[in-house]
């Protein structure tokens, strides 16, 4: 590949990996926000509050993420019910379509990392707090989602890395993210190692600086050095 | 005569050798299976279509036995190229960029490209109207390049990975309209999702060559193909093919 090529090219390239962004960094955020209530009733003990988390986690781990985009994205626009709906305007466009369900598919994900992390706090925590007087919600708050943030932290940067390589799948749905945008570049100029190397690299280049940080937010986060505050 | 016996012998056994190295000599079709009614997958997992049709008649020209593989459309110039198959059939253009990457044989049939929109809404093709109309098209296919080539900054383009998915939101009305080869565009607007949408204007270009793909530099083979194509076309199994598909010769 010559560079003239490479620097025609390589702005596509830079608008790819930004919607690229976009998808993961709002996804991951909402389904974070989406899962901590889920999370924290799919570790309930009574069964009524664990049922339908249980039964959302169930089906958006089950299935594919490709299928879950088809459905959202060409499935429900058959529906006239939908195409008149007040939603149509979000559901219309494939950008809100694959936020959607790249939310609803990592929440599933994270809520049963929140769920495994609260269940993996030690119990003695637990019990010291409720001993010092703390009511259930203040043992929660104060106590047992801090800790779990920790413990479920690692776990929680592989799914965003998951997620970065999962929105590959948008490009299915006609958004030009970072891999649509090395298929159509590829297509233009039949230079598809090339094309897809650079996307790879890209992606590879996302993966490390994410990395990077989550390993810098766990050594903020290490239990010691949150004591003596 | 003993060596007379022994040359017999071993003429018919070279005879029997050879011919079953003919008999043997399989050719794979490459084809994608979402570009009804060219190429598509039936209801029984077969691949059939048009370009299936020409392949296997060619086939039977050039007495070799052929098998079909399928591949997903904008990666199908690298599989024929990397050997996944012999040949490729499946409704391509010919054009000044795939021929850095492949060799065409003669044209089988010429296309055309044509908008389609519902019938309700009065459509017109020229710049003024489309600003800012969405206009889906299928990836790495002519009917993408020209709408990035012409219309580029006119209208929003969508591309799609198959013809199909283009036309299930064209359905949906996330598109305004579908560029797409007008015998495809035809075929779909006899079927009964098709049936509230309508050709708009005039076919924007029409002297688009449709070729059978090959390695590069695979002279023989496309030598080959193209004798076996004139054959068909000179005896008649073409027009018969294309009877079968359109009223109106597609050559």
């Amino acid at each position: 590949m010559t560079w003239e090529i490479f620097i025609k090219w390589l702005p596509s390239f830079i608008d790819g990996a930004w919607l690229t962004l976009q998808l993961v960094g709002v996804s991951v955020i909402a389904g974070l926000i989406v899962a901590v209530p889920l999370g924290i009733a799919r570790s309930s003990r009574h069964l009524a509050v664990r049922a339908l988390p249980y039964g959302y986690i169930f089906f958006f781990r089950g299935t594919p993420l490709l299928v879950q985009l088809f459905l959202v994205y060409y499935g429900m626009a058959q529906f006239d019910v939908v195409r008149q709906s007040a939603l149509w305007p979000y559901l219309r466009d494939p950008y809100w379509c694959a936020i959607i369900t790249m939310t609803l598919h990592t929440a599933a994900y994270i809520a049963e990392i929140i769920r495994g992390a609260i269940q993996n706090v030690p119990h003695g925590e637990i019990e010291a707090a409720r001993a010092l007087g703390m009511s259930r919600s203040q043992a929660l708050l104060h106590i047992i989602l801090p800790r779990a943030t920790r413990i479920g932290l690692p776990a929680y940067s592989n799914e965003v890395i998951l997620m970065l390589k999962a929105s590959a799948l948008a490009s299915t749905i006609t958004l030009l993210e970072l891999t649509g945008m090395a298929r159509k570049i590829a297509a233009r100029t039949y230079l598809h190692e090339e094309m897809f190397l650079t996307a790879g690299l890209i992606y590879l280049l996302i993966a490390f600086v994410l990395m990077q940080g989550f390993k810098l937010l766990e050594r903020w986060l290490r239990v010691d050095a949150c004591q003596g505050r | 005569m003993k060596s007379y016996k022994k040359i017999l012998l071993t003429a018919a056994a070279s005879l029997i050798i050879g011919t079953q190295a003919f008999a043997a000599e399989k050719l794979r079709i490459g084809t994608e299976g979402a570009y009804p009614p060219f190429n598509l997958i039936d209801a029984s997992g077969k691949v059939v279509g048009f370009d299936l049709d020409i392949s296997h008649a060619l086939c039977a020209k050039m007495k070799v036995e052929c098998e079909v593989v399928t591949s997903d459309w904008d990666g199908i110039i690298p599989a024929l190229n990397a050997g996944k198959f012999d040949f490729l059939a499946a409704s391509m253009s010919v054009t000044e960029e795939r021929k850095n990457a492949v060799d065409f044989t003669d044209h089988y049939y010429t296309n055309k490209l044509q908008f389609v929109a519902p019938k309700n809404v009065e459509f017109q093709t020229d710049e003024g109207y489309l600003k800012g109309k969405v206009i889906g098209a299928q990836r790495a296919t002519i009917a993408g390049t020209w709408l990035e080539d012409n219309l580029d900054r006119v209208v929003d383009i969508k591309l799609y990975d198959t013809q199909e998915n283009a036309y299930l939101d064209l359905a949906s009305g996330r598109v305004d309209g579908i560029l797409a080869d007008t015998f495809v565009q035809w075929e779909w607007l006899k079927s009964d999702a098709g049936k509230n949408f309508e050709f708009k204007g005039e076919p924007v270009f029409d002297d688009d060559k449709i070729a059978i793909a090959v390695r590069k530099g695979n002279d023989e083979l496309r030598e080959r193909l193209n004798k076996a194509l004139a054959e068909i076309i000179a005896d008649g199994t073409y027009k018969q093919i294309n009877d079968k598909y359109f009223p109106f010769s597609i050559y």
